[in-house]
């Protein structure tokens, strides 16, 4: 392995896992720095979860290697549990017991010191903003507090790396900032946060980003990197009205590769922006369309996401015609 | 694999009694349902014959025949019902279930019997339930076979002038059970069943929740070891199956006046055993099955039928069928309802019980084996 794991909190060569015939997780290989926030993105039934799983030792893998903290995700699942956090993509706190008596038991599973004990308690109970609340039982929190509690929990016997598996699913926007903000707040004391995520405005607050399509790791990158010279092709902004039914039109023009709404307007993928542009104008105003700006764009991560993802299946399925 | 930690099994363990304490239902299915099921089955399972209804058509109206009905009435095994007049009647009152058995005397009855000459006394019954229709003709036919020789001994004495002696003479003593009641024999056998049911039904519930609400896999992202998970699991049932066995040993002794002959410290002794044993099955079935329904309904059949049928409560064990008796040597019940009956009836202990003892030791550490074991640290 060329990475060192005193500098990586992470790293995967090749990991691989299949339920029978099913490949979940495709020959995926990346490494996380220490101190990193890093996203895992990806849209359902992709792989995510099952990575995160076998980083927190609860599936073995099929094939491949990794480390976690320095240690190895195949031989020392017990070790990794010790010096990790984990959150799971459903709550997981006990509802019939009170927010205290659910720290105290984690406190108690993770055998936190018993001079520490206290001052984690409050630590948490802070962190969470549930001081007044700690006598409430946790089933009658809202989801947002929950959340925190949940976090609070798996940061108690301090872990090095944390784990969170998409941590603010169903979550209102106010409360998932704040979440974030503590995650935040984590990795500036040093802690190593993965998580993973289908919202594209989380993504922007990852250091780095990884994409996970159908098991296989698509790209990888800050998600400055992502933007600026993963993509192939550029990106046409047109405002127009009536866009519903200019979409249709617009993905017939020759050159678009794909076109997609964004609110009222269009973007579209292709190879020359410049040179499509004046052509799609044209075509537009003759079917009777009324056409305001058209302009290249820097692209969003969405775009990025839904091109490489595209471009793959396309790859994909020429592919399989080949084997046809 | 080190030893388990005590700090963990301890968090497990007040987590566990906090769950059970906040919910009302698994308390009273803890504390109330061992109690009913000890009064259905105590109550009603009463294999004593007591006051068969019985009808009684004496044709004959002499006193000879009035001093046999008298008998009929005297014992406490039957009761007068019925006093029919006509076959129509007696087959009447038998087909509607309104007697259990019909005793006819002649007309000749008193004549016969006053002269000294052979005379027929019919008893005609329902016979659907076999085994209670055999008892009750054994006392019908206690109560006529008496009356029989009675007037057999007073002829022979007008005769001769002498009280004749009867060749044999037939004297038994019940050991154990003085007045052979039933009850007796069938309450420590219900502790038995009770306990098997209610311990495996308690437990199988544990790991399969946490399944369901996801707080399993979280609890494998932690440090936690399959030991110190299920021992912790075990403690507040074994609390509460210790204070149901409390409760089914004393509501045997004060309700169903059951004494204790042998050792309650052995009796308590055993039975934490066996509670192991049960609660770890529990413990294995709701690990396996990894729903709350599945797991109950599963626990239900594997812990109640067994228990109830194969364990020789209800039926003999050496009636069996030889490959069916084969099959009770593996129901745990077999061994306590046999130690609980030793040890209620006749008192005896260990050197005489010895053998079964050892068998539910060896139940309960092969269970808890397993169901610490059935804890794997992993999702699939």
């Amino acid at each position: 392995m060329s990475a060192a794991p005193g500098t990586f909190a992470v790293t995967l060569r090749d990991l691989e896992r299949r339920f029978g015939d099913f490949v979940a997780v495709n020959r995926v290989s990346l490494d996380v720095r220490q101190g990193e926030i890093f996203g895992f993105l990806g849209p359902n039934g992709a792989g995510k979860s099952t990575t995160i799983r076998m980083l927190c030792g609860l599936l073995e893998p099929s094939g491949g290697q990794g480390t976690v903290a320095g240690l190895d995700i195949r031989t020392q699942r017990e070790e990794i549990k010790r010096s990790i956090g984990y959150m799971s993509q459903k709550f997981s706190l006990y509802d019939d017991l009170t927010v205290e008596e659910n720290i105290d038991f984690f406190s108690g599973i993770y055998r936190v010191s018993r001079e520490k004990k206290t001052e984690r308690k409050a630590w948490v109970l802070d962190m969470a903003h549930l001081q007044e609340h700690r006598r409430t039982r946790t089933g009658l929190l809202p989801g947002g507090w929950k959340q925190r509690l949940s976090l609070g929990c798996a940061l108690l016997h301090e872990p090095r790396v944390l784990f969170l598996d998409e941590p603010t699913s169903g979550v209102d926007p106010l409360s998932r900032r704040s979440f974030w903000d503590l995650i935040y707040q984590m990795a500036s004391e040093g802690v190593t946060v993965f998580v993973t995520t289908h919202y594209m405005e989380e993504a922007e607050y990852c250091d780095r980003l990884g994409l996970i399509y159908r098991g296989e790791l698509v790209a990888l990158g800050t998600p400055g990197e992502m933007k600026g010279g993963l993509m192939a092709d550029q990106v046409l902004r047109v405002s127009c009205g009536r866009s519903h039914e200019a979409l249709g039109v617009a993905a017939a023009v020759a050159g678009v590769r794909d076109a997609a709404l964004f609110g009222r307007d269009i973007h579209l993928m292709t190879e020359d922006a410049e040179a499509l542009a004046p052509r799609l104008r044209r075509t537009l105003e003759e079917g009777g369309f009324q056409v305001g700006a058209v302009e290249r764009i820097t692209p969003s991560l969405e775009d990025v996401f839904v091109s490489l993802i595209e471009a793959r299946d396309r790859a994909d399925g020429a592919q399989k015609e080949f084997k046809a | 694999m080190s030893g388990l930690n005590f700090r963990r099994l301890g968090a497990v363990a007040r987590k566990e009694f906090i769950h059970v304490l906040r919910d009302p239902r698994a308390l009273g299915i803890a504390i109330v349902l061992p109690m009913i099921m000890l009064m259905i089955f105590g109550y009603a399972l009463t294999m004593d014959l007591d006051r068969v209804p019985l009808a009684v058509w004496d044709q004959s109206r002499t006193p000879q025949s009035r001093e046999l009905v008298a008998r009929f009435e005297g014992s406490r095994y039957f009761s007068v019902v019925a006093r029919p007049g006509s076959y129509g009647e007696v087959e009447g009152d038998l087909a509607r279930g309104r007697t259990m058995m019909a005793v006819v005397l002649p007309v000749e009855f008193g004549r016969r019997v006053a002269s000294g000459r052979k005379v027929q006394v019919q008893v005609l019954t329902d016979g659907s339930d076999a085994n209670t229709t055999t008892l009750a003709i054994s006392y019908a036919e206690a109560i006529v076979r008496n009356y029989s020789q009675e007037i057999l001994v007073e002829k022979t004495q007008r005769v001769t002038g002498r009280l004749p002696a009867l060749p044999l003479d037939l004297r038994f003593r019940a050991w154990f059970n003085t007045d052979m009641e039933s009850r007796i024999f069938i309450v420590p056998g219900l502790i038995a069943v009770i306990m098997m049911l209610i311990a495996a039904l308690l437990t199988s519930l544990t790991v399969a929740r946490e399944w369901e609400t996801g707080t399993m896999e979280q609890l494998i992202s932690t440090p936690l070891r399959g030991s110190e998970l299920i021992l912790g699991k075990l403690a507040p049932y074994f609390a509460i199956g210790m204070v149901d066995m409390l409760l089914s040993v004393l509501a045997g002794r004060f309700l169903f006046d059951v004494p204790i002959r042998g050792s309650l410290l052995l009796l308590f002794a055993v039975s934490a055993i066996y509670l192991v044993g049960a609660l770890s099955l529990g413990i294995l079935i709701s690990a396996k099955a990894k729903t709350q329904l599945l797991a109950s309904q599963f626990a239900f059949v594997a812990t109640f039928l067994p228990a109830f049928l194969l364990s020789g409560f209800m039926f003999d064990i050496g009636n069996m069928p030889k490959a069916l008796q084969a099959v009770t040597y593996l129901i745990p019940a077999r061994y306590f309802v046999a130690f609980l009956r030793g040890l209620y009836l006749k008192g005896t202990g260990l050197t005489e019980l010895w053998p079964e003892c050892l068998l539910m030791v060896a139940f309960g550490a092969l269970m808890l084996l397993a169901a610490i074991r059935s804890f794997k640290k992993r999702l699939a």
